[in-house]
């Protein structure tokens, strides 16, 4: 093969990798959106918090260390220990939990059979709140995020790729960072649980019946509250899943709570109702944006990257609204 | 009403508000015996599904509010009960339009009726083949999508669906809306069915005042907010009244409204 294909596989293996983080996000987006028409404006902060969180067991940070030492005039920053990577993220599991049970209790419980708009409001604030609570708990410094994961350039993926080029050719083999590898897989077993999970279980079954009739659902005794709380608490996994990969690619700091922007041109693309949606979403603007970048970049001066998705949404409301998988209006005549 | 029943289910004078300012039930009392079907008839508008809806108490989610007065069900007040406490208990509401859960399928459907239930999966799937019993056609359409099936099919399913939580009582909002004639016999067929076997009691808000009342054993009429006649449904379908509003029989020569004693009459009732 001559470098130019390898070069162009290259581009959308690294585009499909991209696009799988972007997946992450919007998943989260999807599952609220679902079950309660919400659109969580939070979703990216979540991740963010998540992940802070989870450093902040690893390193054994004394949460609101700064608050603490300021008030008191003390000098403590750590606990000393850290726990190790297994319970840290139970534990912030735990504490996503939580937070989906706050949010239900203070916040969502107040604003039933409101406007979307005003709980579009709502989580508009909470996303302030949480990204102020999140530098006050663990302060707001870059911090590395490491749970283990394998990452850097694959030298085995170099060599086998260097022996497809024609020989004579001048080509060197392909990257491709083997964190992006692992987060691919982690996001199709995560699809993969959450499709059996509300496919097969009484649990799911009544959080797809909330998604349908929120008022049928509460005839059959299906407590909205309680869907509620199980729907944030799953979307603050997610999070945290996100905000792992994310992290660890990238360190976590505020830019983190961004990702969630990127979330929604996925989501125009997919279909907020549709979780394959936000999957086949992500992959078309990852490798949409690489190969674009790739193949017209040149030509216009480069960093096309930063609107393209963007641009690809505006296309896709003008001509088909739901998105690919939006949530099929079922009509009968 | 006969003393020797028992009354599983009574409403006491309750008021309902809608948004804090408009004022839909003036004062509705009712009671429903055990193992009866009770009809609450009337016409748009009167109050019939808002009376079903504060049993069931989901006004909450339409901004409407019992004001005044009690609901008991069994002896105990249940006006301050969540609906899902209420299932448990025994009262299921099938809302007016069926509302399916249009992406499920109909035994999806039918099995998030059994939610609350913890009596283990061998129970609830015997009381899916009793669905399927009285229902036969859901057997059929078991797999396909709650949407793509027919009205009729879609009102079994929630009719079975409601079966599926174990009730005491089940509150049927208009159970005939939309529905061909010979299929709103099919189905009230059923409900009687169902209320001699299985034992289930029915609150029954209709429009269909002709069908309602040759099943039903007792009967209530509603207008604008009010109860303005109640009694057994064999008495109210002879009655002379009723038969001119509501069954559009009337007793021989043609009425117009010139004809003061006629006018009276409607009047006294809207009064």
């Amino acid at each position: 093969m001559s470098p130019d294909i390898l070069n162009t596989i290259e581009v959308i293996l690294n585009g499909l990798m991209t696009g799988v983080m972007y997946s992450l996000v919007a998943l989260g987006f999807v599952l609220i959106f679902k079950a309660s028409g919400i659109f969580n404006y939070a979703q990216g902060v979540m991740a963010l918090f998540a992940a802070l969180t989870l450093v902040g067991f690893q390193t054994g940070q004394i949460p609101f260390a700064h608050l603490i030492n300021d008030m008191f005039g003390t000098h403590y920053h750590n606990w000393g220990v850290g726990f190790n990577n297994f319970i840290a993220i139970v534990l912030t599991i735990l504490v996503m939990i939580l937070f989906a049970w706050l949010v239900e209790r203070l916040v969502l419980k107040h604003l039933v059979n409101q406007e979307p708009i005003i709980l579009f409001m709502a989580t508009i604030g909470l996303a302030f709140f949480m990204e102020g609570l999140g530098d006050l708990m663990w302060g707001a410094n870059i911090k590395t995020l490491d749970v283990g994961i394998p990452s850097g350039g694959s030298f085995w993926w170099e060599d086998v790729t260097r022996t497809w080029a024609s020989a004579g050719s001048e080509y060197y083999g392909m990257y491709i960072d083997v964190l992006d590898v692992w987060a691919a897989a982690i996001a199709v077993l995560l699809v993969v649980i959450l499709t059996l999970f509300s496919q097969y279980t009484k649990t799911g079954r009544a959080l797809r019946a909330v998604a349908d009739d929120h008022q049928a659902a509460l005839t059959v005794g299906i407590s909205l509250r309680t869907i509620w709380v199980i729907v944030w608490s799953i979307a603050g996994m997610v999070a945290l899943v996100a905000g792992i990969m994310w992290g660890s690619k990238s360190g976590v700091q505020f830019s983190l709570s961004l990702i969630a922007l990127k979330a929604l041109p996925v989501l125009i693309l997919g279909g907020f109702t549709s979780i394959p949606g936000a999957i086949v979403g992500g992959l078309i603007i990852g490798v949409g944006e690489k190969l674009f970048e790739f193949w017209i970049g040149p030509l216009v001066g480069g960093a096309t990257e930063n609107w393209f998705a963007y641009v690809l949404a505006l296309f896709f409301l003008m001509f088909r609204p739901q998105g690919l998988f939006g949530e099929r209006i079922i009509e009968r005549v | 009403m006969s003393e020797d029943n028992n009354i599983v289910l009574t409403v006491n004078n309750i008021e309902v508000i809608y948004d804090h300012v408009i004022l839909v039930l003036k004062g509705v009392s009712l009671e429903v015996p055990e193992g009866g079907i009770v009809a609450l008839l009337g016409a748009n508008g009167a109050g019939k599904t808002t009376t079903i809806k504060s049993i069931s108490n989901i006004l909450g989610t339409e901004r409407g509010e019992v004001t005044k007065g009690s609901i008991e069900f069994m002896g105990e007040k249940i006006e301050n009960l969540t609906p899902t406490e209420l299932v448990k208990r025994g009262v299921v509401q099938v809302m007016e339009g069926r509302h399916c859960f249009e992406h499920l399928t109909v035994e999806e459907n039918l099995l998030t009726g059994a939610y609350i239930r913890k009596d283990g999966k061998k129970q609830i799937r015997d009381d899916l083949e009793m669905v399927y019993s009285y229902f036969p056609r859901l057997k059929e359409r078991a797999r396909s999508q709650a949407g793509y099936t027919s009205g009729g099919e879609q009102q079994m399913t929630a009719v079975g669906r409601a079966l599926m939580a174990r009730p005491k009582v089940i509150l049927l909002d208009e159970p005939s809306m939309g529905l061909a004639p010979q299929l709103v016999e099919e189905i009230f067929e059923i409900i009687r069915d169902l209320n001699q076997k299985e034992k289930v009691t029915f609150l029954l808000a209709e429009q269909n005042t002709t069908v309602a009342l040759r099943y039903a054993t007792y009967g209530y009429i509603l207008e604008n907010g009010r109860v303005v006649m109640d009694g057994e449904a064999r008495s109210l379908a002879e009655n002379e009244d009723v038969k001119e509003f509501y069954l559009g029989i009337s007793g021989g020569d043609k009425k117009s409204f010139r004809d003061v004693k006629h006018y009276r009459r409607r009047k006294r009732w809207l009064a």
